[in-house]
């Protein structure tokens, strides 16, 4: 889906240098009197540049995402993209129609009873009135409240309310839908249905702009990202290196700076060398470490680790790329294997994935992560490219993995064979 | 397209890639291109308000109705029966309590759209905060709101001017004339008031208490025939006194409620435009009104783009 920009002569979306800065009265004057009674008080202001001098563009139907931490200014960028606040300079195109879903909502009237929101918000984001009224069932029912649609909003639980505000903002046909941490709240099913719409709209050639600090979900969804540090730009480019450099920033660590240290040149490496991969391999079946391995065999990737300080229940991860730099298979041992054990310092561990290989042919390049324990993220050494294995198979059927499939034809399914019946 | 850089500084931006991509965004701001979306917008803020106003309640509309007849009773029964205001027998006295209820009606408008807007765009940060519109939307949303009440309340008068044998007159038909003006004023104060708020919290009291002031200083309860005899007539006609009096007329509400007595309900009370000395000294009134509404328009749009951040 990448390049669709050169595709399309006009992206839906330009964003040419621009800046934005707040300015926060030092003392806020709140009252006529107060401004009356002190006149000169009102003048110091503090300015906050929140935004510096970003440029981009989004193309058509491309999915891009923005990433940065708290602060860094990723909201206010969307809003300035919304056209809620001006910028201070710089200019912003905007091709289509815009719906957003800011700050968790579209903006309820709390006493009003959702059809009734429903309805004004349609109207708000630029549909007519009869327009509005005509798919309020429809944003309705994906929301799944159309059982609840003469209770007034007061009374929704705020998963109900995320729901109801984020079925509007993808109801309306919009040509460009920004979309500000949609997955931070709803449950698990109804987050892989935001999914699917957002699928179904890139599909459709719509654009969508998503905010979020949850690299997983930028990684498995966006086309390129963008990812902002104190207002700037830090890095445009693939999610994957994205969100390699925000979690660099997040655990203020710099990968180079780490591996430098350690005088290993390995590239991505990162995270706080607390730990670290001293090797990393593969073994077939009979235990040893072949360059390739054919399909359907058992392989597995071992990581021999040595901890420089006292670690309790550290998480050990493996992914395994393809040569689009996808992961295809991922295992943690956060899953299982929460309570990992406490380790000393010089300790030296095994971690081992083992798998059937249903890989489809290719290359593939392994990455190991170990992380303290938690979220995973707070990571100690981050290992990619330590080597690379080739996948052998009859054919390369085009998936990403060739699982063990029956297949039948037949007329009915009597006439099937027993093995591919439910 | 994508800048695939892994140097540790920020990235430097380029100029705009692409050329012919027409009009930049301008940001928030109080007016929009696309007036079919601004009227949508206004009438259903003002068509919800409506709803919630009435329709949790059990009497519902009969409030809208009563709120005025209420007050209109009290003032009846306080000035008419207790303190003889406006039952002297003079021929522009007749009918004072069909008088009275028109001025309480207009001045509820007034004070409803004026009073209602002041805190409407703050309590919409939800709104504003979040969905690109056009800002003054809201505050026409409230005006027209009391637009709606003025309308239904008009009918009661209409009935209780018909009950108390006010005949139809061809001068009904400067009643839409006599409206704008209300509404022109009126829908100034509103943006005036609304946009003030964001930044003076305090505009609320302030303007309770000169919404007040005005609603004793035009003729609502005392008639401005009144206001006459005790500034223009012997022995109070010093220059001072027809200085009060000049200061008094300035108010457009003196013009519409006058007015209103005059044309709607009783030929022989003063018309506006005698009372203020010729046409051309309409110009007064009426330019104050459309100066305010000036005034409000600017004050909005200056700092529509701006209300997002400042709430």
């Amino acid at each position: 889906m990448s390049g669709t920009a050169s595709r399309d002569a006009q992206p839906p979306i330009v964003v040419d240098s621009i800046s934005k800065t707040f300015r926060v009265p030092e003392e806020r004057v709140h009252t006529l009197k107060e401004y009356a009674l002190h006149p000169l008080r009102h003048r110091r202001y503090q300015t906050f540049d929140v935004l510096q001098d970003i440029s981009f563009h989004v193309g058509r139907g491309e999915f891009f995402g923005i990433a940065g931490r708290n602060g860094s200014g990723k909201s206010t960028l969307l809003k300035c993209l919304a056209g809620i606040y001006g910028v201070n300079s710089g200019r912003i195109w905007m091709d289509g129609r815009l719906s957003t879903f800011i700050e968790l909502g579209v903006g309820f009237n709390q006493d009003l009873a959702a059809r009734d929101n429903v309805i004004l918000n349609g109207i708000m984001m630029g549909l007519s009135p009869r327009e509005a009224r005509r798919r309020v069932d429809e944003v309705l029912d994906f929301a799944e409240l159309r059982e609840f649609e003469e209770l007034k909003l007061k009374n929704y639980s705020s998963g109900m309310h995320v729901r109801l505000a984020f079925s509007v903002a993808i109801q309306v046909d919009a040509d460009v839908l920004l979309v500000d941490e949609v997955l931070a709240v709803g449950d698990a099913s109804f987050q892989q249905k935001c999914f699917d719409v957002f699928y179904r709209m890139r599909d459709e050639g719509r654009t969508i702009v998503f905010v979020t600090h949850d690299m997983g979900s930028m990684n498995r969804f966006c086309n390129r990202a963008l990812l902002l540090e104190r207002g700037r730009m830090v890095h445009l480019g693939e999610p994957h290196e994205v969100a390699d450099r925000y979690l660099e920033i997040n655990f203020g660590r710099s990968a180079k700076a780490s591996a430098g240290a350690d005088g290993e040149g390995a590239e991505g490496r990162a995270g706080d060398g607390e730990a670290r991969v001293l090797e990393a391999w593969i073994e077939d079946e009979h235990g040893e470490r072949p360059a390739s391995v054919p399909q359907g065999q058992r392989i597995v990737l071992k990581a021999l680790v040595r901890f420089n300080i006292d670690v309790e229940d550290p998480i050990a991860s493996m992914y395994v790329l393809n040569e689009d730099h996808k992961a295809i298979v991922v295992a943690t041992s956060a899953r299982e294997h929460e309570r990992s054990g406490r380790f000393r310092a010089g300790e030296e561990i095994l971690c081992s994935f083992a798998f059937e290989n249903v890989l489809a042919p290719g290359r593939y390049n392994p990455l190991f992560t170990l992380a303290h324990r938690g979220t995973g993220l707070d990571l100690m050494d981050r290992v990619e490219g330590a080597f690379s294995f080739l996948v052998t198979g009859p054919e390369a059927m085009g998936g990403a993995v060739d699982l063990p499939v029956e297949v039948g034809i037949g007329r009915s399914d009597a006439q099937l064979p027993a093995s591919v019946r439910a | 397209m994508s800048t695939k850089t892994n140097a540790l500084e920020t990235i430097r931006p380029r100029g705009a890639p692409f050329e012919g991509l027409g009009r930049p965004i301008k940001g928030p701001g109080a007016l929009t291109h696309d007036w079919r979306r601004f009227w949508h917008l206004t009438y259903n803020i003002a068509r919800n308000e409506f709803k919630l106003k009435f329709f949790g309640s059990v009497l519902g509309y009969v409030w809208q109705v009563m709120n005025p007849l209420l007050l209109f009773g009290v003032l009846y029964v306080f000035f008419v029966v207790i303190s003889k205001v406006g039952a002297g027998g003079q021929p522009d006295e007749q009918f004072y309590g069909v008088q009275l209820l028109g001025s309480i009606v207009l001045f509820s408008f007034f004070g409803e759209a004026t009073g209602g807007a002041v805190k409407s765009v703050v309590d919409r940060e939800n709104l504003v905060r979040k969905i690109q519109f056009p800002r003054l939307v809201i505050p026409l949303a409230m005006t027209l709101l009391s637009f709606f009440n003025l309308a239904m309340n008009l009918i009661v008068v209409l009935i209780f001017a018909l009950i108390s044998g006010v005949h139809p007159m061809l001068s009904w038909l400067e009643l839409p004339l006599i409206l704008a003006l209300l509404i022109i004023f009126s829908t100034g104060l509103s943006m005036l008031l609304s946009a003030m708020f964001v930044r003076f919290r305090d505009i609320k009291p302030i303007w309770e208490v000169i919404s007040q002031i005005i609603f004793y200083g035009s003729p609502v309860i005392i008639p401005l025939e009144k206001v006459r005899e005790k500034l223009l007539t012997p022995p109070h006609n010093t220059q001072f006194h027809q200085i009060l009096y000049h200061i008094y007329m300035l108010n457009p509400l003196v013009t519409v409620f006058q007015q209103f007595r005059h044309s709607m309900v009783n030929h022989a009370t003063i018309s506006a435009e005698n009372s203020l000395g010729g046409w051309l000294a309409m110009l007064e009134p009426v330019g104050i009104a459309v100066a305010v509404f000036a005034l409000g328009f600017w004050v909005f749009n200056r700092s529509a783009p701006y209300v997002a951040e400042n709430l």
